[in-house]
């Protein structure tokens, strides 16, 4: 971004969509929105809409990456060609999407109790549908609420969000505005029930205390998501 | 794909672990012998060759006109490219870039480009602006590319020649190269592995088979964090990550000393 166009973005504490520094974007999340897939979710994070589905465990294909031991999490994140507000763009795989599907595919190997299913495959799909800053969270999000959804054993939800830097100062989930002139970007993923971290990436420049600082603000986020994904399960009990 | 071998060298290096020991009696959090060979290569613009240990890492610059980004008129590009060639470990092959490159790749370039390494504002020539393509390819993979690929990237950038642009012929004369370009700041990133829960920094390959995921700290000039990567299904504490992000700082004072500026 041109940095000389840089809008203010925190004007008397307040943020650009009126959100003070800690708040979460709503959030809605809705779990067993698709008839096929075994099971699946949708999040509506703020302007971002995403949608994930999961099939498995099953057959593994090709036959010969399957584990004898354990299973294997596949996981497929892409934005589709009309995601963003700006031109339309290549959908499908891209560098960035590849490392952040491999990122849940990390996340997911983490959670789920592969063990049980030795040789198997399970399939997690999140598609970005529209995108407006912080998706990898939230698509991780939706994930983790799908594979509840389909009965699959997993150790806690992952539950996290996106702390940044905003014109100096530390802000929760930042939005696309807030993402693009922002000085560091650290989203961080929790497993609910250890409080271990689950995913962790970062760039800018940040100083030993903001550093801690923005890992504890997004543990403090991660409680109110997962308290949602907790709610989206129980209401499809009901 | 797993050989045997693999498996059981990693349980050689788990038990080791369990003395509380590590191969070659090094310590948890030192690195292995560093080596860097700055402008090795007479045609790209910057070039270096690192090792950390046995893994050796070749980073060459190249620096061409191109078309600026629509958004961003005035500023030069930096684009870092990894390689993961097949002759470097016998896992690798060709083939489009797999995930574990274009990580790779991504995680130093993110520091890198955070910690605005080289500053790109201004870099115009004519109607294009200055492109600087940072390729590196891994030679010997020993474990810990990372940190290898990132001493060797920023060497090759601290020893960047821009060759003189004829404003008439709209090109670079590329065999006139008198211009240094500036660093403005130093980058070394320090990757650690979690091995039966315990954490190691330096990991050889035979260690990082044998864990379960690493965790990278970049750290920049006066004491900032530029950059981090979980990788690996490792889960770990917040306790674990900032005992890592010290060390990296401190470890950072000591990997700097392998970035130097030829004369």
């Amino acid at each position: 971004m041109n940095k000389a166009n840089k809008p203010e973005l925190i004007i008397d504490g307040r943020r650009t969509d009126g959100r003070n520094l800690e708040d979460l974007r709503s959030v809605k999340i809705e779990s067993g929105v698709l008839d096929n897939a075994d099971g699946s979710a949708m999040v509506e994070w703020g302007n971002n809409k995403i949608i994930a589905g999961v099939y498995g465990p099953r057959e593994v294909f090709p036959k010969h990456f399957s584990d004898p031991y354990k299973a294997v999490v596949n996981f497929r994140y892409v934005m589709c060609s009309f995601s963003s507000l700006e031109e339309h763009s290549r959908g499908g795989p891209n560098r960035r999407s590849i490392e952040i599907s491999k990122m849940g595919k990390h996340v997911f190997e983490n959670l789920i109790l592969t063990e049980q299913f030795p040789n198997t495959a399970i399939d997690i799909d999140v598609e970005v549908l529209q995108s407006d800053g912080g998706t990898r969270v939230a698509a991780f999000t939706a994930a983790s609420v799908a594979l509840v959804d389909a009965g699959i054993p997993v150790k806690g939800f992952a539950g996290g969000v996106s702390v940044g830097k905003v014109d100096g100062r530390l802000a929760v989930d930042l939005n696309k505005i807030e993402d693009n002139y922002g000085e560091s970007d650290v989203p961080v993923m929790f497993n609910s029930s250890n409080s271990e971290i689950l995913l962790l990436q970062m760039d800018g420049l940040l100083t030993r205390e903001e550093y801690e600082r923005s890992i504890d603000l997004c543990y403090e986020a991660s409680k109110k998501v997962n308290a949602l994904q907790v709610d989206s399960i129980k209401k499809k009990m009901e | 794909m797993k050989m045997i071998m693999d498996e059981i060298r990693a349980e050689y290096v788990k038990e080791l672990l369990k003395e509380g020991k590590r191969k070659g009696d090094r310590g948890f959090d030192s690195y292995r012998e560093v080596s860097i060979k700055n402008n090795i290569l007479k045609n790209a613009e910057g070039s270096c060759l690192a090792s950390i240990g046995k893994s050796k890492v070749l980073a060459g610059v190249k620096i061409d006109l191109m078309e600026p980004f629509s958004d961003r008129p005035e500023e030069g590009v930096l684009m870092v490219n990894s390689e993961l060639m097949p002759l470097a470990y016998y896992s690798y092959s060709a083939g489009p870039p797999t995930p574990e490159s274009i990580e790779l790749a991504r995680v130093v370039d993110r520091g890198i480009r955070a910690a605005n390494v080289l500053e790109m504002q201004g870099l115009k020539f004519g109607d294009k602006v200055l492109g600087v393509f940072v390729d590196f390819y891994v030679l010997d993979n020993d474990g810990n590319l990372t940190d290898t690929a990132t001493l060797a990237v920023m060497n090759a950038l601290s020893n960047l020649s821009i060759p003189e642009f004829n404003a008439e012929l709209n090109a670079f004369e590329r065999e006139k190269r008198n211009r240094k370009m500036e660093v403005k700041n130093r980058v070394t990133t320090s990757t650690f592995c979690k091995i039966n829960g315990k954490i190691l920094l330096d990991c050889d390959v035979e260690e990082e088979n044998a864990g379960s995921g690493s965790l990278t700290i970049g750290v920049a000039d006066g004491g900032f964090i530029c950059s981090t990567q979980k990788s690996g299904s490792a889960s770990f504490s917040k306790k674990e990550v900032m005992d890592c992000v010290d060390i990296a700082m401190k470890k950072h004072e000591e990997l700097v000393r392998h970035i130097k500026i030829e004369g």
